[in-house]
């Protein structure tokens, strides 16, 4: 019975629940308790048992289990951002595309481990422990959402959201096998998410197939009076069913794939391979010229962190979360709360950050950053007069031992150079599973100009059907 | 010449206003006053993780009509700036607040150029609980976000102010205008009205700027007069002595009237400001301006033209009266009472009025009522009491209320004059009791008047009226 | 705002006096080997990111805000405030019904 339960995706979990063939209370005991056996430690938090009028659920995504990364604020539930100095913070509050979920109908079944603060590419950051990575735990699952993206394809949650700045949706699908998706910068509210980067941040899906990923965001999307910098998105969200790529022009950034960060040749491989697919659905596939986003990765190591050290200066012991007392002097208070409270990564981010705008450096850092993001998204912008999409895959390489790339922080960052150039620009991207490079998933990534999730859906659902990607051996391994 | 005549004080101020919205500048979270701590909160203004600021519209609208008062030109499209550094009272570790490009800027007021209006968030407040309340005495304070969030406009001058009584003189306009707008309470003692001063000296007849220092936290325009002349007494001694000027930040202490530099980190003033990425710009539509335009009431300066052109009052004493709203309210509810009462007359009392009232008060927290007011100005102008009289009467109406008439009654003050009146037997006795003074007014010399009426006042009690006094004098006296 | 430019160097080191400076700036307490670790580590990613200053970018505007929104403004209602005791839930040190801290020492500025 469980396994049936976890072989369904979660729309066919949501119809068969509405059709009365599934119980929800089962549905989500089955997760949970999975979950409860979980080794790759994937939640930080998990419900002790499904609500008592689970069954009594309406609404299109009813009685579907939903594992939320731990820096979407839930009211009265952990959210801590992977961060000790949020340890066991609980909001008065919940954020707004939990809420419009959980309203559709969805129940929270646990909130998921990450990157702290989300700086990062490995969940390896987190105050709580790294996560391993279903297909191999000696592993990373991708980072920030790698919590998200290993109770996933760990077959621990059904679905589960995600946020992406630079990639953090993106690159754990990749290295996980799963369909990630960052929206258009804007169509998800981010009000009640803890914030990183705000120009850059974005609350996206991580799931099995691409059917899931366009349920899911359907529910999410919206404009919130809440968020000034939220829209409504212009189209409905559909359900995907495209059948082949007849029509859609496909541009390969090839400058960009040169890369110093190390072009795995199983990756290119299973990249060339699925490119060779989509031309026999009927893409054309043609280079295409994105002269400056090879610059977008050092454009973004200071916006990003610029913003984020403002952002992270009301974590100061005042409030809410972790102070270090004993000591009278208020600065000292300040500073011994803050160094003791956050991890290494996010200290370095908030250092270049407060670097980068501090007087005389403004112009030359911040200035000329937000220049290149200017040049980054004409890039983009002319691309798409030409192609509807721009492939490229989703990472250099496989998902890493873990502590290979800890040493170096800017090793880390070059996981990145792919994903980076779309967040800059606030385009939709998704990353789809295409293959395994020594039994190591692989994902391609595509991105579409602002607005064209329908489009992106159904071309990545093309590509799946086509494809076939089988994710179940990952969920098999965890304990019963 | 004296030390400080060779030199000019050279004034700029930075002006806070807190606007009276319902809800604060980022939050719908009620404005507070003198609530208990921390009742007006909400995850924004507490700065709770996860939380993005919205702007308010009815902040943004006074913001424009502050701007167009001010003769500013309205940004055709401005932003929102984070201006960043740690202080408990400060709960996102940043202001929002504006900085490359203000909602207005380059206006005039009276004889001083504006430079820039923006619009920001006010910080909360921070009660030290030491024995005197007073930061030097505490170890330990606590913080109530109550004040955190409320919109405030910061208005920016030219250092065109030459003197403190000019400075003084200004401000009063700034605030009355404030007032009339219905922007602010603008009440400095309050805390809605901050005035922070920039302060330099420079040689008389010179156009080259010194180095200036800033005075902050003064909480009444006499203490900021004071404050200023003492800092620019110490400025010139410097100079004098040829000694450099620091560009500080100089605390007054209005007790002692000894001026301290304050403790200024050097980075402190390293506010990393970028623009704020969680709002959108404002973009001024026509409709804005249009609305704030339309929400313009008639301003000081208008005003004092109406009074003198259609009151035909001097321009002097029309501005006196309309540079403070609460004066002008009064005396135009004055005027309204009763048609017949004299402007130019009622003007001059209101001068009276001013002397009886304290500091910069208001008429509408006196016992006197406009329309007495107008009574008693119609009662003296017809001669009914003596201007002495009719001072006595203002004093107590300021006091206690009533009606002059009533009060006339009741105090026997009504003036002596006319044929019964006994005032003519007075003045007699008056001449035949000074036959010098009598004899110097026939030779043509008016000032020997004075005694004469003097002892006719002094004899009436000051009831009689003076231009009959001194007819009665002249008469028989036969001239 | 008046902009004291600073060019970037190729291959610019921070030096452990910098990282103390912007360590205050952020109120971070860092010893004396962090703050050298630190200093290498944000030099070498420094150095990374020194390439933009190659890059041509005349009569180019920075961009910040990738979408082009104006006026998100809330009309002046009143919202429900949150009650004191929720308010002060998580503070390290609730204090006659505020958020208690040391005396600041001076002024914040």
């Amino acid at each position: 019975m469980s396994a049936d339960i976890i072989s369904l995706s979660a729309t066919e979990l949501a119809a068969a629940i509405a059709a009365g063939e599934l119980s929800a209370q089962e549905v989500f005991e089955t997760y949970r308790s999975r979950s409860a056996a979980d080794d790759c430690n994937a939640y930080t938090w998990l419900a002790d048992t499904a609500p008592a009028d689970i069954d009594q659920h309406t609404g299109p995504l009813a009685g579907v289990p939903l594992a939320v990364k731990d820096l979407f604020c839930t009211d009265g539930v952990p959210s801590q951002a992977g961060s000790k100095i949020l340890a066991d913070y609980r909001p008065p509050y919940t954020a707004t595309v939990v809420t419009k979920l959980l309203d559709a109908g969805a129940t929270l079944l646990g909130k998921t481990n990450q990157d702290e603060f989300a700086m990062g590419s490995s969940t390896e950051t987190c105050a709580f422990g790294p996560v391993l990575n279903p297909w191999d735990r000696t592993r990373v699952p991708g980072g920030s959402s790698g919590g998200s993206a290993a109770a996933v394809a760990g077959g621990l949650a059904p679905w589960a959201l995600g946020t992406d700045t630079g990639g953090s949706i993106r690159q754990p699908a990749a290295f996980c096998g799963l369909v990630g998706l960052k929206p258009t910068y804007g169509t998800c509210s981010r009000y009640g998410m803890i914030a990183f980067a705000s120009s850059l941040d974005q609350a996206g899906t991580l799931t099995r197939d691409v059917k899931d990923a366009a349920l899911l965001y359907a529910h999410m999307v919206g404009r919130d009076e809440n968020d000034s910098t939220s829209l409504q998105h212009p189209e409905q969200m559909r359900v995907p069913s495209r059948e082949d790529l007849r029509g859609i022009r496909i541009g390969v950034p090839e400058s960009l794939l040169q890369t110093d960060s190390g072009f795995d040749a199983g990756v290119r491989e299973a990249f060339e391979r699925t490119l060779k697919l989509a031309e026999q659905l009927g893409a054309t596939l043609e280079p295409c010229e994105l002269p400056h986003a090879p610059h977008a990765l050092a454009a973004y190591y200071i916006i990003a962190p610029a913003e984020a050290s403002a952002n992270l200066a009301r974590f100061d012991g005042v409030r809410y979360g972790l102070r270090v007392a004993g000591d009278e002097d208020l600065t000292t208070m300040y500073s011994r709360t803050r160094a003791q409270g956050f991890g290494a990564e996010v200290k370095r981010r908030i250092m270049l950050g407060t670097y980068a705008l501090s007087s005389g450096y403004y112009d030359a850092y911040y200035g000329t950053a937000q220049r290149v993001r200017t040049k980054v998204a004409d890039d983009f912008r002319q691309a798409f007069d030409r192609f509807d999409f721009v492939a490229t895959p989703t990472t250099p390489g496989v998902a890493f031992e873990l502590g290979a790339k800890t040493a170096d922080p800017l090793s880390m960052y070059l996981n990145d150079v792919w994903t980076v150039p779309m967040s800059l620009a606030g385009i939709p991207a998704i990353s789809l599973p295409v293959g395994l490079s020594e039994g190591l998933p692989v994902g391609l990534q595509l991105a579409g100009p602002a607005f064209s999730e329908n489009r992106l859906l159904d071309a990545a659902y093309a590509l799946e059907q086509t494809i076939g990607f089988d994710g179940s051996s990952a969920r098999e391994e965890v304990a019963a | 010449m004296s030390a400080t005549a060779r030199y000019e004080p050279v004034i700029g101020l930075e002006i806070h206003v807190q606007l009276k919205t319902r809800t604060k500048m980022f939050c719908g979270c009620e404005l507070s006053f003198g609530d208990k701590p921390n009742v007006h909160t909400c995850p924004r203004c507490l700065g709770l993780p996860g939380t993005l600021p919205v702007a308010n519209a009815q902040a943004i609208h006074f913001g424009m009509m502050i701007g167009l008062a001010l003769g500013c030109e309205i940004a055709p499209r401005s932003r929102f700036h984070r201006k960043n550094y740690f202080y408990p009272d400060l709960p996102k570790g940043y202001q929002i607040s504006q900085h490359d490009v203000p909602l207005c800027s380059g206006g005039r007021l009276g004889d001083v150029r504006i430079v820039r209006v923006h619009v920001e968030e006010d910080a909360a407040k921070l009660v030290h609980l030491g024995a005197s309340g007073r930061i030097s005495d505490a170890d330990r304070s606590f913080v109530d976000f109550n004040r955190g969030g409320t919109p405030l406009a910061e208005i920016v001058t030219e250092p065109d102010l030459h003197s403190t009584d000019e400075m003084r003189e200004w401000l009063t306009l700034l605030r009355t205008t404030m007032r009339t707008l219905g922007v602010s309470d603008v009440n400095m003692a309050e805390g809605s009205l901050r005035v922070d001063a920039n302060v330099s000296v420079r040689p008389v007849g010179t156009t080259e700027l010194g180095v200036k220092t800033e005075l902050k936290n003064m909480n009444s325009f006499r203490f900021l007069q004071q404050a200023i002349d003492a800092e620019v007494e110490r400025q010139i001694g410097l100079i004098e002595a040829g000694e450099p000027i620091e560009q500080q930040t100089m605390h007054f202490a209005p007790t002692t009237g000894e001026l301290t530099p304050m403790r200024t980190k050097e980075e402190a003033h390293d506010y990393r400001y970028f623009p704020e990425p969680d709002l959108v710009p404002v973009l001024a539509t026509d409709e804005m301006i249009a609305a704030a335009r339309d929400a313009l009431p008639e301003l000081p300066a208008a005003r004092a033209e109406r009074f003198a052109r259609e009151l035909h009052l001097p321009e002097d004493r029309a501005r006196e009266i309309a540079f403070r709203a609460e004066l002008a309210d009064f005396y135009e509810r004055a005027l309204q009472a009763d048609g017949g009462v004299d402007p130019l007359v009622a003007a001059n009392w209101i001068q009276s009025l001013v002397e009886r009232l304290p500091d910069e008060g208001d008429p509408a927290d006196s016992k006197v009522t406009p329309q007495a007011f107008a009574r008693l100005v119609t009662l003296a102008s017809v001669s009914s009491i003596s201007r002495d009289a009719g001072r006595k009467v203002l004093d107590i109406l300021v006091e206690q209320g009533g009606d002059p008439e009533t009060i006339v009654e009741r105090e026997g003050l009504a003036a002596i004059s006319g044929e019964d009146s006994g005032l003519a037997e007075i003045v007699a006795a008056g001449i035949a009791a000074d036959p010098a003074a009598a004899a110097e007014i026939k030779s043509g010399n008016n000032k020997a008047m004075g005694p004469l009426v003097g002892y006719v006042m002094r004899e009436t009690k000051g009831r009689a009226n003076g231009s009959e006094v001194s007819r009665l004098i002249r008469e028989q006296l036969g001239l | 705002m008046p902009l004291r430019r600073r060019s970037l160097r190729i291959g610019c080191v921070l030096s452990p006096e910098q990282v103390n400076h912007v360590a205050q700036l952020a109120r971070l307490e860092l010893t004396e080997s962090e703050t050298e670790v630190m200093a290498g580590e944000l030099s070498k990613v420094l150095g990374y990111i020194e390439q933009i200053s190659e890059l041509d970018l005349t009569g180019v505007e920075p961009t910040s805000h990738v979408i082009d929104l104006v006026n998100a403004l809330r009309a002046d209602v009143p919202h429900k405030s949150l009650p004191v005791a929720v308010a002060l839930a998580s503070a390290p040190e609730p204090v006659q019904g505020g958020f208690g801290v040391p005396s600041p020492g001076g002024t914040a500025e």
